[in-house]
């Protein structure tokens, strides 16, 4: 390698080509987005509890015009709604996650110096990057930022006569996106090259840790989704702003009626769609990875059905393209089309549950060592679990009839795919942090983290479910409006408080990351005492990983408590004994 | 402002919390141990948590149901909707009973397997064929029966016959509802957003001799027991007509028309009687549509055969509001 050219400050952390420099960019960002997401949510919160109410915090926030006399405004309460949804799908769970775990991983798990194309890989930060700066500045126009809801849906989306979101807010909020997916698309192509090409030796694909299979199959879900959204968005901003007419027909506005006709708002939904589904497993598979090899490591016990394991998340992949329709039953597609999806969807929640069996196998027998890492892998379980099983609800055509927009929605898809991937990406970050840094973060604040997020996080989500039950909407501004609404206010106040404790307990991880950079304790090189090569790096994180040769591998990375080994961990690179075969 | 007191209270709670953790970092600093090194104390307490804190999270659980339950919609008032309610009943108890079994073994599994000198090294187990097989079949069939159920029910929805029904408009617009009866002829009249203009409002082709004897209603009246068949229409951004009594949702789109059929079976009468003077039937706005969507309602009043038709008979019809000149 011809790395050892002199670094300046730029070269090292702003323009940096090294793939952990760039995880540790995507990782930053995504933590600085996910606080914001946050806070939008905590305010929408106490809208939500106490309508009408004012509160300072808000005013000293958003300003007197989006929130007079710490009221919150009907539009900035669609805006925050939206913004939330954005920041948190596809800034956090998406680049925050696997652009973080992605680069972070793929070329110490697989024995690399670095990414196939490092030049691509910078430049898939500084793209996210700017999407990142047009987001935060939407956040500041005059009509306010996008709030047509995160699924931007037209006409709702095209027309600032409907809702002033749809103004400049919108415009920004699409080319954002383009600029996300271009990043998005740079990254994951890199991650699919790098994977197949750039193993070392030895590295058979039957030896890949299940983080590589996890991120390998995300890869090819983005690198085939993304560009139909970016399609999609591309088509909403000719009908914004050049006249066509592709998803807008016979619409009377401000009294106004338009020359649009012939377009329809469905296409744009089936578009969507297309990617929003597969977007779902994009956000979760890069948890059920992180999971599979933490869990592993620290039950000291083989991943139980390595094979089943991959074939499963292979199966995932391949459903989540063909069941994007269960976001439209009551759209007006075709009922037969509604058979089809609901068939597809139900479908999934076989390699799903071979999951979480396998999961519960691997803590069985186990020697469990309780690292903060290790108990995010079992919030995810259990997440994992609630949330499936309201899939059932949700994926049934005749059930998702009430269910369909209403708060049970949103409780399932915020444990399922929010917590769960979530928590794969704290665990990551406990589990991964002393190879990033080469310090340990504190135990107990990682500790309380877990419980009061475990805690809080099912008090807000859970309770949600029922308020879908009883047929409330989701964003809506407030349930006072009917009086078929009024008993839920209780449950409205439970989750406000403990959005608010959750929100808080965040605060814990984000003192222990940055106190933990400089101040940590020192790590060894391999704290967990892990099979996977990334453990053979040195502590000092140097550009191209090892000082001397590319260790060659001779096992499966799950060599755990093996009987007849010397201790309970085998290192994917030591040799297999005489006349010993693997597994 | 509670509220704000909470928040405060926390961020304090929390201070004390790290400075106390901080203290206790460097003591043991001095002692010369590596403070976040995971001890096998460390392995028995965080079980021990995990044992109290998933026993909590179960008990809330049957806490929230018991409590909130009879918060839930009333069982349905549609005749499609009862088919739904089962469905609903019988998914509900099977993911019920899946979580209730899956989630002790997990919090149990944690807490017994930690390490420690009693359990110092776990059983090398990669696979096991025949469990896995197992655990594949059975889901499928679990599966199989919940598609089955499911396919067959949206079936006698989505497909139910609807020549003897009663044809209804409901029209959308930022932010309120507007109904159209198809009249005695049972056939809307022709109408295009091309032709809204003054008290028009549904755009209604004035020349259509179906449209004469349609007649504009702000709040739907339904005969008990009589099939209606809802068609959908917006004229500015997508809305849901959500009927949540009825079980009863359908997106209003903009240039195309959809429809839900189905059939009430409870007076708002003997809702009343059963849930409270102050119960209505009414339908909601359930895609996210602008600044007063969480305001977008309409009133449903089913009523006997009796009353409806006199109801029907004061209401005037497009030939004598519009047409007339």
């Amino acid at each position: 390698m011809s790395d050892h050219h002199k670094e300046t400050f730029i070269s090292k952390y702003v323009f940096s080509l090294d793939h952990k420099m760039i995880a540790k960019q995507f990782l930053i960002t995504g933590m600085f987005m996910g606080i914001i997401g946050m806070l939008m949510s905590i305010m929408f919160r106490l809208q939500l509890s106490n309508p009408g109410e004012s509160f300072a915090v808000l005013e000293w926030f958003l300003g007197s015009k989006w929130a007079p006399g710490g009221i919150l405004d009907p539009n900035m309460y669609l805006s925050l709604v939206t913004m939330h949804g954005t920041i948190l799908v596809f800034w956090v769970l998406t680049a925050g996650l696997t652009g973080t775990f992605a680069n972070f991983l793929i070329p110490l798990q697989i024995g690399a110096r670095d990414m196939a194309s490092g030049f691509m890989n910078m430049l898939s930060y500084w793209f996210f990057f700017a999407a990142t700066i047009i987001l935060l500045c939407s956040l500041f126009v005059e009509t306010g930022p996008a709030s047509a809801g995160w699924t931007i849906y037209p006409p709702l989306s095209a027309l600032p006569q409907a809702i002033p979101g749809s103004g400049l807010g919108q415009d920004l909020w699409l080319v954002s996106i383009a600029l996300f997916i271009v990043s998005s698309l740079l990254g994951g192509l890199n991650y699919i090259v790098t994977i197949l090409n750039l193993r070392t030796k030895g590295m058979s694909m039957s030896r890949l840790p299940l983080t590589m299979w996890a991120i390998l199959i995300t890869a090819i879900l983005g690198v085939l989704s993304f560009p139909v959204l970016l399609a999609a968005a591309l088509l909403l901003i000719f009908d914004r702003s050049f006249g066509t007419s592709f998803y807008l027909s016979d619409i009377i506005i401000g009294g106004e009626a338009l020359h649009h006709t012939g377009g329809s708002p469905v296409l744009f939904e089936h578009l969507f769609w297309f990617l929003g589904h597969p977007e779902v497993y994009i956000i979760l598979l890069p948890s059920l990875g992180i999971v599979s090899e933490v869990m592993s490591v620290n039950t000291r016990k083989p991943i139980f059905g390595y094979k089943a394991m991959v074939g499963a998340m292979l199966a995932i992949a391949f459903l989540s393209f063909i069941v994007w329709g269960h976001h439209m039953f009551i759209t007006g597609m075709d009922p037969f089309l509604g058979s089809v999806f609901t068939f597809t969807t139900l479908l999934i929640a076989i390699p799903s549950a071979v999951k979480v069996f396998n999961y519960l196998a691997t803590l069985w027998k186990g020697s469990i060592r309780f690292t903060p890492a290790m108990l995010f892998t079992i919030g995810f379980v259990s997440t994992f679990i609630t949330g499936g099983l309201t899939g059932l609800i949700l994926g049934d055509s005749a059930l998702d009839i009430n269910v369909h927009d209403t708060y049970f929605v949103v409780g399932h898809f915020h444990i399922v795919m929010g917590l769960s991937a979530i928590y794969g990406m704290f665990s990551g970050v406990y589990h991964w942090f002393p190879k990033m840094y080469g310090r340990m973060m504190n135990k107990k604040l990682g500790y309380l983290h877990f419980w009061v997020t475990f805690i809080a996080a099912y008090g807000v989500f859970f309770p949600m479910h029922f308020l879908g039950l009883a047929g409330l909407p989701r964003r809506y501004y407030t349930n006072s409006a009917f009086p078929m609404f009024d008993n839920l206010t209780d449950i409205n106040s439970i989750i406000t408080f403990f959005a608010i404790v959750g929100g808080l307990v965040q605060l814990v991880f984000v003192f222990n990351f940055f106190y933990s950079i400089f101040k940590g304790t020192k790590a060894s090189e391999n704290p967990w005492e892990s099979n996977t090569l990334e453990w053979t790096t040195p502590v000092e994180r140097i550009h191209g990983n090892w000082p001397g040769e590319i260790p060659t591998v001779h096992r499966w990375p799950y060599d755990y408590s093996k009987p007849g080994a010397d201790k309970d961990f085998v290192m994917q690179t030591e040799p297999l004994k005489e006349g010993k075969t693997e597994h | 402002m509670t509220n704000i007191l909470i928040a405060l209270v926390l961020i304090l709670l929390v201070a004390t919390l790290v400075q106390i953790l901080r203290v206790s970092e460097l003591l043991s600093e001095l002692k010369k141990q590596d403070v976040n090194e995971v001890t096998d104390k460390d392995n028995a307490t965080q079980g021990k948590i995990l044992l109290i804190v998933g026993v909590l999270f179960l008990g809330s659980v049957v806490w929230q149901f018991v409590n909130w339950i009879p918060l839930m919609l009333p069982p349905a008032s549609s005749e499609h909707g009862a088919v739904i309610d089962s469905l609903m009943q019988f998914t509900m108890v099977l993911i019920i009973f899946v979580f209730f079994v899956t989630h002790p073994i997990l919090f149990w599994y944690g807490y017994k397997y930690n390490k420690n000198k009693k359990n110092p090294v776990a059983f090398f187990y990669p696979h096991n064929n025949k469990l896995e097989v197992i655990w594949t079949v059975v889901p499928t069939i679990v599966l199989t029966a919940v598609i089955l159920y499911g396919l067959s029910a949206w079936d006698s929805i989505t497909n139910a016959d609807t020549s003897d029904s009663q044809v209804i408009e409901l029209y959308a617009k930022q932010f309120d509802w507007t109904a159209r009866y198809a009249g005695e002829d049972n056939t809307l009249g022709f109408s295009n957003y091309k032709l809204v203009k003054g008290p028009n409002q549904l755009g209604v082709d004035l020349t259509d001799e179906f449209s004469q004897d349609d007649v504009v209603v702000r709040e739907v009246h339904l005969a008990v027991n009589k099939p209606v068949l809802l068609k959908m229409h917006s004229r500015d951004v997508i809305h849901s007509a959500f009927l949540p009594h009825f079980r009863v949702q359908m997106n209003c789109v903009p240039g195309m028309t959809t429809q839900f059929a189905f059939t009430p079976t409870q007076t708002t009468a003997e809702m009343k009687a059963q849930e409270g003077e102050d119960f209505e039937f009414v339908l909601l706005c359930n895609k996210i549509c602008g600044a007063a969507h969480y305001n977008m309602q309409m009133k449903f009043v089913v009523e006997t055969e009796e009353e409806y038709n006199a109801w029907m008979a004061s209401q005037k019809t497009v030939k004598n509001t519009l047409t007339k000149k």
